[in-house]
């Protein structure tokens, strides 16, 4: 340590010790931060491993897609509960894509005068993160308190109402990305708003439309709050939309909540087909969007 | 078709759809009808999706009025809940669910301050992507999943190993102590809190990863030119840059965490008792509602579950407002100074 040395030599030279203090502070906050994105990685890891080992058996086995579920004690499988599902998504979603795509299009396309387009744009963003237990609470009173029995319209309007947020953020975002030359080309051959929006903005559009709409279906795939008071479940084939419906969440809350061991394998397999279904569409809207990039 | 109508020039502006009040051919007023019309159709869904929100607040008061009515305010800090008498109090519940949301945000915060000071200043290039992507995908799992595996696979493991190792050590201290004591039964307002710390971590990692990658280079680079470490940039520049933002996000992680219900009903135990111990069972107010609505008898029982519900309502709309309202005043200085 001489004195003699300039400040400014001495602050960057390793024998300063503040220097060498900032070093190791630096050194170990660095590698805290490797920790915790280690942190991360190990759970998803470990309770994507423990779903596929536990659940990965009853996935092979053809019961599981063709029988319906047992009571306790007996074999069977999830087909009810799997076609409740698959019907609820469907009618969620042919419900709320188009409430939501063409809210999209007002934001991004009639937005930019008057107030309703940003009002409208943050209570969406509310929407968005709302929790989905109250969205089945509010169908519940407003519908099935009603009509005074659990339907399966009343889960595909309660998911309907959580499809719609998430389609009307992307078809938005998306929607404003298209280049405005080309809305301005549009215009310049003499070409209506609507026209121009319906044959040149939606086509320009598509991939990241229909990025929302995967990314709103694997969303609702496995939310399972706001179906317990608004299709409840069925423990028999039906697709009768007036009545309760079996429906793959509920069915496995309901059995991994039980005391009977058979159940809860039945329950294993139903949470790892509806992890493998919702990481696929996340995936496959991933894939699409960055092709487009 | 109109060039033979109108006589020059070619496009005529009676044809442009932004002109307003075009006096031109009667022909081309079908055009503009249908515009109105499209427009009109496209803003009465932008009005249904601004009423969506009113609209459950209204229907939730409006269902909850017997409970309102009989119990007033003191609904808020009154701790019974006795289904056979008919006397409700939420204490409890919200008692669980902040102190689970403070957990998670206790665990979570730090962590995804990590993962997003990794992803955005440390990682190789190539390497950003799929590590973005596979904490993305902690947020695709659904809830019911985290629940399951907590009740199933946390919840023995912590019930053998992590309670008895905390009461042993924490458990003794003053104070502190009150929080680690109780039999170690797995489940109960801890494991809740750790589980949903999983689950708030990509939501709050991304958006600071984020509004991190927002950061002028020129700001780094500087600090890093007056021989600043990683850290030090990213303690002193990046962060007091993108406090707003990073707040934002925070909030954002804490309203999921308020209302996640599956993952939480699987674990915290649902007993309706206050007590002072992170390790004892406990009940949140989205886990009430899961395990009793459909089970509910009575008008007042049903009012005060949804009343619950209620609550849970106005706290996550306002932390997720505030959160929003935040990230916006971080775009607006960003879209101002570029």
């Amino acid at each position: 340590m001489s004195a003699v040395a300039s400040p400014a030599a001495s602050a960057i030279s390793p024998s300063n010790p503040l220097y060498r203090s900032r070093k190791r502070v630096n050194v170990f906050m660095l590698s805290v931060s490797g920790l915790a994105l280690v942190f991360g990685l190990f759970w998803l890891v470990w309770i994507l491993g423990t779903l596929f080992y536990e659940g990965g058996y009853a996935l092979t086995r053809a019961a599981l897609y063709f029988e319906m579920t047992p009571p306790p004690g007996a074999d069977g499988g999830l087909a009810n509960a799997i076609a409740g599902s698959a019907v609820l998504i469907a009618v969620a979603t042919l419900l709320g894509t188009p409430v939501g795509v063409l809210t999209g299009t007002y934001l991004a396309e009639y937005g930019k005068r008057g107030w309703i387009a940003p009002a409208t744009r943050f209570i969406n963003d509310v929407l968005l993160s709302a929790p989905s237990i109250v969205i089945g609470l509010f169908v519940y009173s407003v519908y099935v308190a009603r009509v005074k029995h659990f339907s399966g319209w009343a889960g595909a309007l309660a998911l309907a109402l959580i499809v719609i947020p998430v389609v009307v953020r992307t078809s938005d975002d998306m929607l404003k990305l298209v280049p405005n030359s080309l809305r301005e080309a549009a215009a310049a051959l003499g070409c209506p708003t609507w026209k121009m929006i319906l044959s040149v903005t939606y086509p320009a559009a598509r991939t990241g439309i229909v990025t929302g709409i995967l990314l709103a279906v694997a969303r609702i795939s496995g939310e399972t709050a706001p179906l317990l008071f608004t299709a409840l479940n069925n423990q028999f084939w039906s697709l009768n939309l007036n009545e309760p419906m079996a429906n793959l969440p509920t069915v496995i809350f309901q059995f991994a909540m039980s005391p009977y061991k058979d159940w809860h394998r039945l329950a294993w397999g139903g949470a790892a087909l509806i992890t493998l279904t919702v990481l696929a569409l996340n995936i496959l809207a991933r894939s699409l969007f960055r092709r487009k990039d | 078709m109109s060039a033979v109508v109108l006589p020059a020039p070619v496009y005529s502006s009676a044809e442009l759809p932004m002109t307003e009040s075009p006096r031109g051919p009667v022909r081309l007023r079908p055009a503009r009808w249908k515009d109105v019309a499209f427009e009109q159709l496209t803003r009465l869904f932008a009005l249904f999706v601004l009423g969506i929100l009113a609209a459950i607040l209204v229907a939730l008061v409006l269902e909850s009025r017997p409970s309102l009515d009989k119990f007033g305010l003191a609904f808020l800090w009154h701790a019974e809940w006795d289904p056979v008498q008919e006397r409700f109090g939420a204490l409890v519940p919200i008692y669980g669910t902040l102190i689970t949301s403070l957990i998670a945000m206790l665990i979570g915060i730090p962590v995804s301050f990590g993962i997003a000071l990794f992803l955005t200043e440390l990682s190789p290039a190539w390497l950003k992507r799929p590590l973005g992507t596979a904490i993305e995908l902690l947020a695709a799992i659904p809830s019911i999943i985290y629940g399951m595996w907590g009740l199933f696979v946390l919840a023995p493991l912590f019930q053998a190993y992590v309670q008895p190792a905390l009461i042993e050590s924490l458990g003794a201290l003053p104070l502190v102590g009150a929080l680690f004591q109780g039999p170690p039964l797995g489940i109960g307002m801890l494991s809740a809190g750790l589980i949903l710390s999983v689950m708030v971590i990509p939501f709050i990692a991304a958006v600071m990863r984020d509004v991190f990658d927002l950061v002028p280079a020129l700001l780094k680079e500087s600090a890093y030119g007056l021989g600043a470490t990683t850290w030090e940039v990213v303690w002193k520049v990046v962060l007091p840059y993108t406090k707003v933002g990073v707040i934002g996000g925070i909030m954002l992680g804490l309203g999921r965490a308020l209302g996640e219900t599956m993952a939480v009903t699987f674990v915290i135990g649902n007993a309706h008792q206050l007590s002072k111990s992170l390790m004892a069972p406990g009940n949140s107010i989205a886990s009430a509602l899961a395990n009793e609505f459909t089970e509910a008898v009575g008008d007042l029982y049903f009012s005060a579950l949804i009343e619950l519900g209620l609550i849970l309502f106005l706290i996550t709309t306002v932390v997720l407002a505030l959160a929003k309202l935040l990230l916006l005043r971080l775009a607006l200085r960003e879209g101002a100074r570029t």
